[in-house]
């Protein structure tokens, strides 16, 4: 479990505008990665083509190559199918079906993906809900739908579906700006526990949250409104918020701008 | 070891059918793009077909028209002697959608800024329900209710009107017992409910800046819905009464119910007060008779002007909606 | 200038001295008053027809429908001059005629909307919707001639309860797309992101995901358009004959249905088939409302909620 990604060269564009230029990076498995920067910088549409769904919208294509160890995503011969679900996402608003159960919700990658028999089924939604600390909250109630849980508890059972598929790569959209701080929290502990079976990797508006969960974070930004956003500069965690090598970084760092 | 290209993490997990072969996949997509294409195909299709095989029908008996089919108001399609012309049919159906829309434009309009800016909330909701039965009523029942109970009802307005008004055309006498007058009324109640569905839409959509602003300038609420949000919705409007003109235009039973046909041979007349056959009702009326191919083609040239008309109406509602859309 | 001196009068609307309405205001609550007035009034003309005509057909077409005959025997063997008989002829009919026209319109419109809305960047989508929209104005008259000119001109097959089924096709299947689009709109996009992200593929995302989410709009869209094309005569009066009996068949012979019952006996003034003719307008128009205000209920009570 967990593997490699290796970024060479990619440009993202939404029909003929580019929106991310140029980007290179290599995320460590087993690891936290935080993508960080202004708003439309590009960070949630350059996490979006590490799993493919950047072409899920209309005129959506890239240019470059995203290498999961020796494979490229890209590659013609690759059902982006698959790379999804070797690939997991996570989204900013919580998204449980709502025509589902919370059992069924954890249980629909599997049986979307044809796995029937249920016992596994069974054994893989009771893993993923205590891999996602949410075993003990729901364990009564697993037929009830998921929508009528709390908002930090949704989120935590969409993170519970996207493991029962066991991923290789969990890609984090904003996962807790719909979210009050207590459930924030939870999301980050769960974040930090996971690393140890997945490969990680966050966006975040919250520089604290950056600093907290992640071994490694990415600087994102554009150099003006209509430009395509750029990484900037990724290097660990730490000397990101203590050292940064661009003057950039550190200005939105330090609440310079942004 | 798992893989993007070959079988996955999921497939792994045992089965009882082992693993989702990835050939089958694929094929689930191709299958279900493929019927979704087929059906926006078969829509397409019947669209132009209908077209293609009503001309198709018609075209020959047009050649054996021995009368100009547009200016001639002869009907009389007899095999061999074919002389049919819809210059009377036309008047009838224009003069009962026109008399249609004249009534039922401002009265959708109006009840639809009853539902929007009128009612009260607990009120909106089941009034625009009762205003969308009305289009749910069957047409056979609005042309029953119209020639049985409605109709008595106008005798003594339409013989006023006749009275007073007999020497202009449109009022000329003598009156028939289904008349042109009471269609029209009745085929206003019918469209009533497009038109103030589809006005009750943009209406309610009138940003409420707009109307706030009207408001905080000193408007009256009547000020406020002129200034604001009728000019807002006038585009909707204007589709909205084009969609009720085609429905009025292609209405069959209710006219063929309530409207006395007039015997053939009559010469041209232009009074509301009198019978006639519109488009469909003529068609509806001659159905039994459709036997030879070369008079039945006469109705069928009648039917293919009918939906020449109708998709022009329609067309012109539907750019209309559209226009507005880019701006909105 | 003398504006000047008279001080307030500066502007060109003279300034209020107090809140109380001044006169140039009394015209303007007067014209208000008015116009409230008007619209209220237009809202009562609006309902007194529908009011008037369901009064009318309760009131001249209920005798009958308590008595079970009505609802098991058909008009076999009955003149206008005899009272009695049944309208299960006309009612089955109906039904079948419908059910026939649903099997084929409603995967036609269901799979045409998943088009327009889940597979909508190509051209075909944007043609498919101008010509769902023609297809929704297409008089039904005409939809009957069109049918007549195809399947029973062209194709040499007889009239029969089928071709009323094929032209009910035609109005039906706007009903179904317009609808199912609607509640194929109304599913937030995320639910669809969700499962691709799970590596589901698309098909079976909008088969397991989409449609079960929008499932209650679509069986509202169904309900509707059933209720829409069993009230249509236009394609009964040209594409099949009526029969007094139970016909059962939809692929040959005369065979009745509501409106044609309703048609057939308009014109008679002898008391039993006025009051035959009026008892299978209130039946059709039952059958009707009944379809069309339980479509309407479940899209009100399980609607798509975000």
């Amino acid at each position: 479990m967990a593997k490699r990604i290796d970024v060479k060269d990619l440009n993202v564009y939404y029909g003929n505008f580019k929106a991310v230029e140029d980007v290179s990076m290599t995320v460590e498995p087993r690891s936290v990665t935080a993508f960080i920067g202004p708003s439309g910088c590009g960070k949630s549409t350059f996490l979006r083509t590490l799993n493919r769904m950047h072409e899920v919208i209309p005129g959506g294509r890239v240019e470059g190559s995203v290498m999961l160890d020796e494979e490229d995503l890209y590659s013609a011969k690759v059902d982006p199918v698959s790379v999804r679900r070797t690939v997991g996402m996570v989204f900013q608003r919580p998204n449980p079906f709502p025509t589902m159960s919370i059992f069924d919700n954890v249980a629909a990658g599997l049986r979307l993906n044809g796995v029937k028999n249920r016992k596994v089924v069974t054994e893989t939604v009771e893993k993923s809900l205590r891999g996602a600390n949410l075993w003990n909250e729901v364990k009564d109630r697993l037929d009830k739908p998921g929508a009528g849980l709390s908002g930090g508890q949704q989120q935590r059972l969409c993170i519970a579906r996207a493991i029962a598929v066991q991923p290789e790569v969990m890609l984090m959209d904003e996962p807790c700006s719909a979210l009050d701080p207590i459930s924030t929290l939870a999301i980050e502990d769960l974040i930090v526990s996971l690393k140890d079976e997945f490969t990680i990797v966050i966006v975040t508006h919250n520089m604290q949250q950056a600093a907290r969960v992640s071994d490694r974070t990415a600087f994102f930004n554009l150099a003006a409104t209509g430009k395509p956003g750029r990484l900037i500069e990724i290097d660990d965690t730490a000397t990101i918020f203590s050292n940064p090598v661009q003057k950039a970084t550190e200005d939105y760092i330090s609440g310079r701008f942004g | 070891m798992s893989s993007i290209t070959g079988r996955s993490t999921v497939d792994q997990v045992p089965g009882p059918t082992g693993d989702v072969p990835r050939g089958r996949r694929r094929l689930g997509d191709t299958l279900f793009g493929g019927a979704a294409n087929l059906s926006g195909v078969v829509v397409i299709a019947i669209v132009a077909l209908t077209g293609v095989f009503l001309a198709t029908r018609a075209v020959p008996s047009l050649l054996d028209d021995k009368v100009n089919f547009l200016t001639s108001t002869e009907w009389v399609p007899e095999p061999g002697n074919l002389r049919f012309g819809i210059l009377q049919i036309l008047w009838t159906t224009v003069s009962i959608s026109v008399m249609a829309m004249i009534i039922a434009v401002p009265l959708g309009v109006l009840n639809a800024l009853f539902l929007t800016q009128y009612a009260p909330r607990w009120l909106a909701r089941p009034a625009a329900s009762v205003i969308d039965l009305l289009a749910a009523i069957p047409s056979i029942v609005y042309g029953l209710w119209g020639i049985q109970v409605f109709a008595p009802h106008l005798t003594g307005l339409q013989k006023a009107v006749n009275d007073g008004l007999g020497w202009f055309p449109l009022f000329e006498g003598p009156i028939s017992a289904g008349t042109i007058f009471i269609a029209g009324i009745v085929l206003a109640i019918m469209v009533l409910p497009i038109i103030t569905a589809l006005s009750r839409e943009v209406f309610a959509q009138t940003p409420a800046a707009n109307k706030e602003g009207a408001l905080a300038l000193g408007a009256t609420k009547w000020e406020m819905i002129r200034t604001a949000v009728l000019p807002f919705g006038r585009a909707g409007v204007v589709s909205a009464s084009m969609l009720g003109l085609g429905r009025a235009l292609g209405e069959t039973i209710a006219i063929t119910i309530i409207v006395s046909s007039v015997a053939p041979g009559t010469d041209f007349f232009a009074s509301w007060l009198q019978g006639g056959e519109t488009f469909a009702s003529k068609i509806a009326n001659n159905a039994a008779e459709f036997n030879d191919p070369s008079s039945t083609g006469a109705y069928i040239a009648a039917g293919l002007v009918l939906f020449v008309l109708t998709f022009v109406v329609n067309a012109i509602a539907r750019v209309i909606v559209n226009r507005r859309k880019a701006f909105a | 200038m003398s504006a000047l001196d008279t001080g307030h009068q500066t502007g060109p609307l003279q300034r209020a001295s107090s809140l109380a309405p001044s006169q140039g205001l009394a015209g303007r609550a007067a014209r208000n008053t008015v116009a409230t007035v008007v619209v209220v009034l237009a809202f009562v003309i609006a309902v007194i027809p529908l009011v008037w005509i369901i009064l009318t057909v309760l009131q001249k077409g209920a005798a009958l429908l308590p008595d079970a005959s009505w609802w098991l025997n058909s008009q076999r063997g009955i003149t206008p001059r005899i009272a009695g008989g049944g309208a299960y002829h006309a009612i089955i009919g109906t039904i079948l005629q419908a059910l026939a026209t649903a099997v084929i319109a409603v995967p036609i419109g269901i799979f045409a909307a998943i088009l327009l809305v889940e597979y909508s960047a190509g051209r075909l989508a944007r043609v498919v919707s101008f010509t769902v929209d023609i297809l929704s104005g297409l008089p039904s008259i005409v939809a009957a001639l069109f049918i007549y000119a195809f399947w029973i001109t062209t194709l040499g097959f007889s009239r029969s309860g089928f071709a009323v089924s094929l032209a009910l096709v035609l109005l039906m299947i706007p009903v179904v797309v317009r609808s199912t689009e609607e509640m194929l709109k109304l599913v937030p996009n995320e639910l669809r992101e969700a499962s691709f992200a799970l590596g589901v593929p698309k098909w079976k995302t909008i088969v397991r995901i989409v449609l079960p989410t929008a499932f209650s709009g679509i069986v509202t869209g169904v309900l509707l358009g059933l209720a829409r094309i069993m009230g249509e005569t236009a394609p009964l009066l040209i594409l099949v004959g009526y029969s007094q009996s139970i016909n059962t068949n939809l692929f040959s012979g005369n065979m009745a249905a509501l409106p044609l019952m309703i048609n057939n006996d308009r014109q008679q003034a002898l008391e039993p088939a006025v009051e035959r003719v009026w008892a299978a307008a209130l039946t059709l128009v039952l059958l009707v409302l009944v379809l069309n205000i339980a479509g309407r209920l479940i899209a009100r009570f399980s609607s798509v909620k975000k």
